[in-house]
């Protein structure tokens, strides 16, 4: 088996103590920082970037950190979920439906530890999904030409928004914003500046890594200090967790479901613009129809735990094979995960798969070793992390604030990207209130350079025959699917978003 | 309203980001599409979708009372004078400060405030400087 010993050489590239070590650090971290309300894990993995280069780490070894992040605020962030009743990051929103009933029960050690072997369960099987579909895509993806490629980026670009925002003309302006923004600097082809308004800083182009962290971290300060929300939502009498372990006939009870929705949660990444909110959204849907004869779902069912937390860790496995293997993020993180390629110089995309086999097998076998890890911390480290919980947000955000100017001022070390880190950070807390998605600008500053290059290439091969974009059938196949991907949301969006509040809305009313 | 405001912002920012793009000195070399397309295809729909923002907005977002956008706005400051003297008052000085007023503005004592401040800062000194090595400001006291 091919797919066997480049996975073998993975192991043998992962298993270094310098990675072991990242992936602790990265599985520990990315638990906290899921478990806190506030950070998820876009802006997690977007605060830990500039540490990865300031340190100097190679492309496998930060991957390894980062994604170990990923993956670890995935697993933290059921834990305020069922202690408190607050989703700790978004893909967790419906954890809480019968995760918080449990812990009132005074069974929340169990719910804790059941959502930790769910969330192992859907992140190993995902895995192993990455490995088996993601070369696949890859030999499909060697057919796209330039045409090809600028009709896919406008398909992410259009299905992005998708189900993660009520407005397609947001999310449109969104996308266009951050395309518009990749578009200043020294234009790659003729040598022109464009849009520079002759200041030499831009020259080069406006940083992402700025207008990430800008964007995800700093905006997250700024709405705590719009709300003064500066307690600590956990008090210590609160919490009590109880029996640490499920018992076998439980774990027993809830493989099905496991496994059913490890699948679907999967399904879900993969497809472009879903992500882990509508991996554990659907996963929950279809489990309550499915195997909720009595009606308990709701009501702190185990299955209902196990249910959204195994749908969201392999979404989040999932929402990687686009990225890796098309160069295109299916997600918020992935679309983070990206620029940290993409500031090392690595093109994700087909090619990676041939040029660097090292770090997609390297990071492959990285993701296995951190979700053992996980498994491992989640389940009788627990206690630990919901201590953490009692840092109240006034410590913390400051926190959050400094080690983002430290790290963009480490990169740089200019203050001209300091004032563009907290102008974007004003800018996301405006877009924010308004409704409109960071996401498509972020994937717009990313891709705009290699979408508008696929562009002009594209015609250039054609002698400016701009009919060349839609010239073959996989083109006008992927333009097909672009043009449904954003028309349908319209319509069907509504209904799901609805859904997805009213849930958490009669939660909420319930909860207290 | 909203809505309504920043679709016609929205629309405002098409209009210069395509007049901007027209300002473009075009080099003698160019390719068959050249720099200008596809900032102007950007300007055409971020017109459009501010457009239709505008004309049909969503309900307006819960606006902060004035004296929380107040200090919003104290707090930009106060990142804004960090980032300039991040280089001549050195990395801990400068952050304490900076912390140590985030952390009194989300509603920790003042006396407090400043203890945190200086622990955040040193803190983040000690793991990010010392013990992995990223080069920081130097201030004139050398940290």
């Amino acid at each position: 088996m091919d797919l066997m010993s480049s996975l073998g050489d993975g192991f043998l590239i992962a298993l270094t103590w310098q990675n072991l070590g990242l992936a602790v650090l990265g599985c520990f971290l990315g638990t906290i920082m899921g478990a806190l309300p506030g950070l998820g894990p876009s802006n997690g993995v977007a605060i830990l970037i500039p540490l990865a280069f300031t340190l100097g780490l190679g492309a496998t070894p930060s991957l390894i950190l980062l994604t170990s992040v990923y993956y670890g605020a995935m697993y933290g962030g059921r834990i305020s979920s069922i202690l408190l009743g607050i989703p700790g990051d978004e893909p967790a929103m419906m954890t809480v439906l019968d995760g918080h009933p449990m812990a009132k029960a005074g069974r929340a050690g169990e719910a804790l530890s059941l959502s930790g072997v769910a969330s192992f369960v859907g992140a190993f099987l995902a895995t192993w999904g990455l490995i088996f579909l993601a070369p696949q895509l890859v030999k499909f993806a060697l057919l796209f030409g330039p045409a090809e490629y600028f009709a896919l980026f406008a398909l992410a670009f259009a299905t992005l928004g998708g189900v993660s925002s009520t407005n397609q003309a947001k999310s449109a302006f969104a996308a266009m914003l951050g395309l518009g923004l990749a578009v200043v600097g020294v234009d790659t082809q003729t040598g022109v500046p464009r849009l520079t308004f002759g200041e030499v800083h831009l020259y080069d182009g406006l940083d992402f890594l700025v207008a990430i962290v800008g964007l995800f971290a700093l905006s997250e300060v700024f709405i705590f200090l719009e709300h003064r929300h500066g307690e600590a939502d956990a008090d210590s009498k609160k919490i009590e967790v109880g029996r640490l372990t499920p018992s076998w006939a439980m774990l027993k009870y809830c493989t099905p479901t496991m496994l059913r929705t490890s699948v679907l949660g999967f399904v879900a990444g993969v497809l472009p613009g879903a992500g882990a909110s509508l991996g554990s959204f659907i996963s929950y849907s279809m489990e309550k129809k499915l195997v909720d004869k009595e009606g308990t779902f709701g009501t702190g069912d185990p299955r209902g735990v196990a249910a959204p937390e195994a749908g969201n860790n392999a979404a989040a496995g999932g929402a990687l094979v686009p990225m890796l293997s098309l160069g295109v993020p299916g997600s918020g993180t992935t679309a983070v995960l990206l620029a940290v390629l993409l500031s090392l110089n690595i093109t994700p995309g087909p090619l990676l798969f041939q040029n660097n086999p090292d770090v997609v097998w390297g990071l492959i076998a990285a993701l296995f070793i951190a979700n053992i890890m996980l498994l491992l911390m989640n389940i009788p480290l627990v206690g630990l992390f919901t201590r953490v919980l009692m840092v109240p947000p006034r410590i913390l955000m400051p926190i959050v604030a400094m080690v983002s100017f430290v790290g963009i001022y480490g990169i740089s070390g200019s203050s001209f990207d300091l004032l563009v880190m907290i102008a974007f950070g004003v800018g996301g807390w405006l877009l924010r209130k308004l409704d409109v998605p960071l996401v498509p600008i972020i994937l717009g500053t990313l891709l705009g350079n290699t979408m508008e290059n696929n562009l002009r290439r594209a015609v250039t091969i054609s002698n400016g025959d701009y009919m060349t974009l839609v010239d073959s059938p996989l083109s006008i196949g992927l333009w097909t699917v672009a043009i449904v991907g954003f028309i349908l949301p319209i319509f069907v969006g509504k209904v799901i978003k609805g859904r997805m509040r009213n849930r958490r809305d009669a939660e909420g009313s319930t909860s207290d | 309203m909203s809505d309504r405001i920043f679709g016609a912002f929205g629309l405002l920012l098409a209009l210069f980001y395509a007049w901007a793009t027209l300002q473009i000195q075009e080099s003698f070399l160019s390719d068959e599409v050249g720099p200008k397309t596809f900032p102007l295809v950007i300007a055409f729909i971020l017109g459009l979708s501010s457009i239709v923002i505008a004309l049909r907005p969503d309900e307006n977002p819960v606006w902060p009372p004035l004296s929380r956008l107040a200090e919003i706005a104290a707090a930009v400051v106060v990142m804004i004078l960090y980032a300039q003297f991040l280089p001549e008052a050195g990395f801990v000085i400068a952050t304490a400060l900076a912390a140590a007023y985030l952390t009194w503005r989300l509603g920790t004592r003042p006396l407090q405030s400043l203890l945190v401040g200086v622990c955040t800062s040193v803190g983040i000194y000690v793991i990010f400087h010392l013990v992995l090595g990223l080069s920081l400001a130097r201030g004139p006291l050398g940290f």
